[in-house]
């Protein structure tokens, strides 16, 4: 079937297989940040940004995204990188490997919720497992970035 | 995961509904699980272009599309300040907000699932379901029905303040809960609504009129082991029957406790 969306603000047109999930569908288009942590729709590695709001493309047929805009992480370069830093300087990143959906819904974050509490940004972003356990440090990761962010009238 | 033969997007219920009479077709709501089936589908029925993502206001109701998401419930002030939060917090353990921005009420509601927070929650409410060929029912009635073809549009909750705590223990953040439970006073009487017992969640009213004596401790633990008998508990991976019969009189007292306390008493 034919598909029609918009990727990181390209317009793309593809024929999938009917029950393609967008995760495939996106890996197909070279976007390898995002990819499936878990099998269960529970860790948060595949979040992508559906029409802004961050979603688990593991669990979202393709097919349902005709005519929407999908962002990936490769779409969020200048921003990852700034919140990158901060998260290198806590020893953050740790293995990595759930760093992109992380970071993903980290700036959803941002966007949307205003002066965040610790308990807020908990609550937000229970859905991203790391398995190297170390929420501690991309907790003062992102306090750091809240505040640099807001020093510079940037939220 | 789920195969699909034929995937559509229909343009109207009608569409839906006559595309589901046959066996091989099914519905998609939120996808939330849909990593997690082996079946094939001859004919899948996506929903999310029937305008169903809605929370519609009257003076009297809030009419809640079948797809609108966990996320919206959860973010929704109207139906926060009807519930005294108790909606937020049904859902605001579940998962993560990426999969509460995929969830929909609808999927959760006509599941039935007997670990459904939302089934639990709102239960308790004055709550409707309506179906596309069935029409209104009361959702204790839609509880009790077998699963048929016919397709559920709306959920509809009255407008009608009244004190309202959600509780929920759970293994683990995140996890599907141990024991749901949603204490309410509707029409004057106490009603507590227990799902994840693990089946699905059941209304137990206190016809016995035992929370209406001299408001104290020892009462609300007297409601709370009247609503435990009035049960049946199962045991799965997650606690036993006995774990689940336990804590349900532990939320049952603690959420009678926090309406009183939210009355004054």
């Amino acid at each position: 079937m034919k598909l029609t969306l918009w990727l990181n603000d390209k317009k793309v047109q593809d024929e999938i297989a009917p029950d393609m999930m967008l995760l495939d569908y996106v890996r197909s288009k070279g976007c390898y940040s995002v990819k499936c942590g878990c099998e269960t729709t529970n860790c948060g590695l595949c979040t992508v940004w559906v029409d802004g709001k961050p979603m688990l493309s593991c669990c979202i047929p393709a097919a349902r995204m005709e005519g929407r805009r999908v962002t990936t992480l490769e779409g969020l370069q200048k921003e990852a990188e700034e919140f990158g830093k901060f998260l290198a300087e806590q020893g953050g990143e740790q293995c990595g490997f759930c760093s992109p959906g992380f970071i993903m819904n980290v700036l959803a974050m941002v966007r949307e919720l205003k002066n965040p509490t610790l308990d807020e940004i908990k609550e937000y972003l229970s859905g991203n497992l790391c398995r190297c356990t170390g929420y501690m440090s991309q907790l003062r990761a992102i306090e750091n970035f809240i505040a640099y962010k807001k020093e510079k009238g940037e939220l | 995961m789920l195969k699909i033969k034929n995937y559509v997007m229909p343009g109207t219920i009608e569409e839906a509904y006559e595309l589901n009479q046959k066996k091989s077709a099914r519905i998609l709501a939120g996808c939330g699980w849909i990593r997690m089936s082996d079946a094939t589908v001859q004919t899948a029925i996506d929903l999310s272009r029937l305008g169903l993502d809605k929370i519609e206001e009257t003076e009297e109701e809030y009419i809640i599309g079948a797809m609108v998401t966990l996320r919206q419930l959860e973010c929704h002030k109207g139906l926060n300040d009807l519930t005294k939060g108790a909606v937020r917090e049904s859902v605001r353990h579940i998962v993560g907000t990426q999969f509460r921005n995929c969830a929909t009420l609808g999927g959760s509601i006509f599941g039935r699932f007997g670990f459904s927070d939302l089934c639990t929650c709102f239960l308790a409410m004055h709550t409707e379901v309506k179906l596309y060929n069935a029409g209104r029912v009361s959702l204790e009635t839609f509880m009790t029905m077998k699963k048929n073809t016919d397709i559920l549009t709306h959920i509809i909750v009255k407008k009608i303040e009244e004190p309202m705590i959600y509780l929920s223990q759970r293994n683990t953040a995140t996890d599907f809960p141990v024991i749901a439970c949603c204490v309410a006073k509707r029409d004057g009487k106490f009603i507590a609504s227990i799902g994840a017992r693990p089946k699905q969640a059941k209304l137990v009213v206190d016809e016995e009129g035992i929370m209406k004596t001299a408001v104290s401790e020892e009462v609300c633990q007297k409601f709370a082991e009247y609503v435990a008998h009035n049960l049946d508990f199962g045991t799965n991976m997650r606690g036993t029957a006995k774990y689940r019969e336990y804590i349900t009189k532990v939320l049952v007292k603690r959420a009678c406790q926090e309406i009183l306390e939210m009355e004054g008493k």
